[in-house]
């Protein structure tokens, strides 16, 4: 598992869709989000990048959830930076394709832990329960790993599109009430970008 | 005045506490505001802490500078934090889950308006009151009617 670099590649994703993502934000938030993501992914770059690059998946992990929780500012530090953690703890115990479920519901559990929302709140929930769903279906159909996160990366970004339907219950949004429908959620978009980032990753190195 | 050694107001029979409270805002100017507003009813300067922005200076919240200023601010007796909107919220919940599990069970996130609250829990500490005292304090000024 190439996790230094695939890593290095969402913070770059993610830094190269600040605007995008800050966009969305303005919309419905406070217009802060790609800014608040861009910071943190930069410090992420730039603590990750003396490391060795097989430094291990665990270890990575950790260090990219405390460095996002103390610098990104917004509700994304301390939710990301719990998903990272939590997901540190299962790395340990390997990426079969089991376990890479686990880590699903391990992130999805930590996400609810920290922001309290449940699906259809229009948070990035939105875009992780789908993703997490799509996942495990096609590891049912008898699908690969890297299938099943391409599966989980499409899940997300319909997940992320379908935001826009629904009415804000949590966070910035929420004080909008029926105006935040038509708009989608900037964290449900930065949550399918990771997972694209990721499927895009695994893609590549099979060639 | 309020005695100030409190294991000698124990030996009196009253207990004096010394709950700390913390203002978390994403608004550095936001917390130094309240700070203000509070000094100048209650000049405890030594149990009232404020604490607002990145560590860049923007509006957000940074676990760690509000990790340290819950530390700072106990002084035995427990902290009452005041936060203001969802994500001061969030980040409160992570700093209790990075702190010494000993401290992070006097430290309350009272569910109160972050102005309003801190007022109340300020006067209410500076009686010498509980952290349970304060807490309730902080959270009755969600009831308070502006307008009667």
């Amino acid at each position: 598992m190439h996790a230094k670099e695939i890593i290095l590649q969402i913070a770059a994703t993610v830094i190269a869709h600040k605007d995008q993502l800050t966009d969305l934000d303005r919309a419905i938030g406070d217009g802060d989000h790609g800014i608040n993501m861009a910071r943190g992914f930069e410090s992420v770059t730039a603590k990750l990048s003396p490391l060795a690059d097989d430094t291990a998946p665990a270890e990575i992990l950790k260090t990219v959830g405390v460095c996002l929780m103390s610098t990104v500012g917004g509700a994304s530090g301390p939710l990301y930076g719990t998903a990272f953690i939590r997901l540190a703890e299962v790395a340990k115990n390997g990426f079969s394709p089991d376990n890479v479920e686990i880590m699903f519901d391990a992130v999805i559990k930590g996400i609810k832990d920290r922001g309290k929302a449940e699906k259809g709140d229009k948070t990035m929930l939105d875009a992780l329960l789908p993703a997490k769903e799509a996942f495990a279906e096609a590891l049912r159909g008898g699908s690969s790993l890297y299938e099943a996160l391409h599966a989980a990366a499409l899940g997300a970004q319909a997940g992320s599109e379908r935001t826009k339907n629904l009415l804000a219950r949590k966070g910035r949004a929420s004080y909008l009430g029926e105006r935040s429908i038509g708009h989608i959620d900037p964290g449900a978009a930065s949550s399918a970008l990771i997972l694209q980032t990721l499927d895009k990753f695994v893609a590549s190195v099979r060639g | 005045m309020l005695p100030t050694c409190k294991n000698a107001a124990r030996h009196l029979g009253s207990m004096i506490y010394m709950v700390g409270i913390v203002i978390v805002s994403h608004s550095a100017k936001i917390a130094a505001g309240i700070k203000d507003l509070v000094d100048q009813m209650v000049r405890d300067h030594e149990r009232f802490f404020a604490v607002g922005g990145t560590s860049d200076g923007s509006l957000g919240t940074n676990p760690v500078a509000i990790q340290k200023v819950i530390e700072k601010a106990d002084m035995g007796d427990g902290v009452v934090v005041l936060a203001d909107l969802g994500s001061a919220v969030m980040s409160v919940g992570l700093v209790k889950e990075m702190l010494d599990s000993d401290l992070s069970q006097r430290v309350i996130l009272a569910d109160a308006p972050i102005v309003e609250g801190a007022v109340s829990a300020a006067v209410e500490a500076s009686f010498g009151s509980s952290l349970q005292k304060v807490v309730a304090a902080a959270q009755a000024a969600r009831q308070i009617e502006k307008i009667c």
